[in-house]
């Protein structure tokens, strides 16, 4: 960054153009730095623009809060009257003043009690300021405005003759002056003063559209510096004058690695676990009723755990509402917002304008610096504008939030009769995570559900959860996933009951065949042992006539060889025949 | 010019001795001795002595000596003739060349 500031330095700066800062937040930063030092600068602009307040606080914020005391000389207000006017912005004038180092020169012209004869010049008007000047040593300046002059005086070849040795008497004086033009209707100021001053021009601009009216601030012309070239919206408000130089942002930014979580468990698991990235932006989108504002309320309430600062913009409900209805789920946002952790702010956008609002909005953010952000929804910025409008505004927002790596989460009010997905197209593309939620109808209730369309660079989940709002938070359920679709809520624990059931039965029957098998082995084991047994008595029965058989086979031979011994019979011949 | 009439401030001149009060009094505010200073007071001089003879004062201030009183009179244009006395006040922006013209802005002669 700064080499190549060094590289363009010749061509963007040339050496020697000192600027001077005017202390108005966002100007600064347009014009690189400031207004021209030592030079005049022209601000021009329709009445109520604003030209007076950049003038004091050029000389105020951006000169006296520094050390350099400064000269209002005004043409058409007062200094009592000035004081009055800018008291609001918590500036004591009177004090300035008495402390040397403001000087109000009111230069009362009425014409009225004037003549003009013949020659003259405006050297008084140049010893009046120079004494001024050299009194506090001033070294800012501011002229509010010149323009009177031209009503006052009827000799203009005089008067600009004059106006044109004052930027140089200026210049040499070495003062960084601002001077003040009414809006012309053909050229910038009704005077032409633009031709006398060379080096920077700004112009105010305050438009009104939708009865809506929007101030915008252009650098015309400043001479020998680049400067943003765009209008930028700006505020004037009790803060003074800020200006929002949001189209300047570039999408050359930083990218975390960190995660963060959502503060719901399973929607983390669901985004790979660990949550979402760390200065990503994430949409959550739905028709009314589905849960946007309680998944943002989990983000806050995780996010404050951790320590760190939320901002919640509501564009709907007031935060008390918010925290009454969060307090029903669980969530209690009261300690945050206690501890200065969380800033819950209300708005409606209607009632601003688009450029205001994104200006607050910003103005809002660099000032608390939080590490999230919620927008609830972004669907209400529509309504201040048209959806084109929106979506810029929606873009330049999240550019600005993510060049800050500040999480943010968008809600979405989806319209019930279209696609979200359709909806949503116009700004889709420049969100990483895209969490929808969907009313379903079934049977007679209303279920949510919800899915991740897109997470960039993390594996996510593709499945479809069931979305409860429980008195603990939101908790995440799979669905049913059976034959006939997804079931959810009564449906599906009807199709669990039913389910549970079937497995029941095919348990019994399958516990009866097993009986059955059990009782037919035993009946075939009581078999086995009947036979066993009947063939034991037979085989009992087999042995004792063996027994008895062969007992009495042995008692007959031994009577016959008693015989034998005795007759020496054919039989004992046999018997030592069969004994070979 | 004699030495006499040199613009220097506050110097006072005019057709009334010092200590008496005056009918007309009237202030020229200048810058210096320009050329326009100088034609400045000599015009007014001429009016007032053909149309105020005995009846005015004249006080010169050079802001250049005096730059705080620039405020007093809001004057931003030089020379500037005011007239302080008879009120309301007036004031002439110019080198009073134009006769006429002066003596509208003194009101002693209605305008156009």
């Amino acid at each position: 960054m700064d080499k190549t500031r060094k590289k363009r330095a010749p061509s963007g700066s040339p050496a020697g153009l000192e600027k001077c800062p005017t202390g108005i937040p966002g100007l600064d930063q347009i014009t690189n730095g400031g207004l021209p030092k030592g030079r005049t600068t022209l601000i021009c602009g329709s009445s109520g623009s604003g030209k007076t307040l950049f003038g004091m606080e050029f000389l105020v914020k951006g000169g006296i809060e520094n050390g350099e005391p400064g000269v209002f000389m005004a043409f058409e207000e007062r200094a009592d009257e000035l004081a009055g006017n800018v008291a609001s912005l918590g500036i004591d004038l009177q004090a300035l003043i008495n402390g040397k180092q403001m000087i109000i020169d009111h230069v009362h012209i009425d014409r009225s009690e004037m003549e003009e004869t013949g020659e003259y010049d405006l050297e008084a008007l140049f010893i009046r300021l120079g004494y001024a000047i050299d009194s506090i040593g001033a070294k800012r300046v501011v002229l509010d405005t010149l323009e009177v002059l031209f009503g006052a005086l009827t000799n203009t070849n005089i008067l600009r003759a004059e106006l044109r040795r004052l930027f140089q008497w200026l210049k040499d004086k070495g003062v960084t002056s601002i001077v003040t033009g009414e809006r012309g209707e053909r050229q910038l100021t009704r005077h032409g003063l633009e031709e006398y001053v060379s080096d920077c021009v700004i112009l105010l601009d305050q438009r009104v559209a939708n009865q809506i009216a929007t101030r915008r601030l252009r650098i015309v012309k400043y001479r020998g510096s680049a400067h943003g070239s765009n209008e930028y919206p700006f505020l004037l408000d009790e803060q003074g004058v800020t200006v929002t130089p949001v189209t300047g942002i570039s999408q050359q930014y930083a990218v975390s690695r960190d995660f963060v979580s959502t503060g719901v468990a399973s929607l983390d698991d669901m985004l790979g676990g660990k949550g979402c990235y760390r200065g990503s932006s994430l949409l959550v989108s739905g028709t009314a009723g589905t849960g946007k504002s309680s998944i943002a309320a989990h983000f806050v309430d995780a996010a404050c755990r951790r320590g760190e600062r939320c901002i919640y913009f509501a564009f709907e409900e007031s935060p008390e509402q918010i925290m009454r209805n969060m307090r029903s789920i669980g969530i209690n946002l009261q300690p945050w917002r206690k501890k200065g952790l969380l800033d819950l702010q209300a708005m409606r956008p209607t009632s601003y304008g688009l450029e205001k609002l994104l200006a607050i909005i910003e103005r809002t953010v660099e000032q608390f610096q939080p590490h999230m952000v919620v927008f609830d929804p972004i669907s209400s910025l529509e309504l201040a504008s048209s959806f084109e409008e929106a979506r810029t505004a929606l873009m330049r927002l999240v550019d600005f939030l993510k060049s800050r790596q500040i999480t943010a989460l968008f809600n979405s009010l989806t319209g019930s009769g279209d696609p979200a997905e359709q909806s949503e197209v116009g700004i889709s593309s420049l969100i990483d995570t895209w969490l929808l939620l969907r009313n379903m109808e079934q049977s007679g209730e209303r279920t949510r559900l919800l899915y991740i369309l897109k997470s960039r660079g993390m594996a996510h989940s593709n499945h479809v959860r069931e979305f409860f709002l429980t008195d603990h938070g939101v908790d995440l359920m799979d669905v049913y996933m059976g034959p006939n679709g997804i079931l959810t809520g009564t449906a599906r624990a009807v199709q669990e009951m039913r389910d549970s059931a079937a497995v029941l039965s095919r348990d019994q029957k399958a516990k009866q065949a097993r009986l059955m098998i059990d009782h037919k082995r035993k009946a075939m084991e009581a078999r086995i042992a009947e036979l066993k047994a009947e063939f034991e008595i037979e085989l009992r029965e087999m042995e004792t006539l063996i027994a008895e058989e062969e007992g009495s086979a042995k008692s007959l031979l031994t009577g016959r060889a008693k015989a034998g011994r005795q007759g020496k019979g054919a039989l004992g011949k046999a018997r030592q025949r069969g004994k070979r | 010019m004699t030495p006499t009439d040199k613009p220097a401030a506050p110097g006072r001149r005019g057709g009334v001795k010092d200590g008496q009060s005056a009918e007309w009094e009237l202030r020229l505010y200048v810058a210096g001795q320009t050329p326009r200073s100088i034609t400045a007071l000599d015009n007014l001089k001429r009016i007032c002595e053909e149309h105020l003879a005995g009846r005015y004062r004249v006080e010169v201030i050079d802001l250049l000596e005096h730059p705080q009183l620039s405020r007093d009179d809001e004057i931003f244009a030089l020379p500037t003739l005011v007239r302080k006395l008879p009120e309301p006040m007036r004031k002439i922006i110019g080198d009073l060349s134009d006769t006429e013209k002066v003596l509208v802005g003194l009101q002693l002669r209605p305008g156009s």
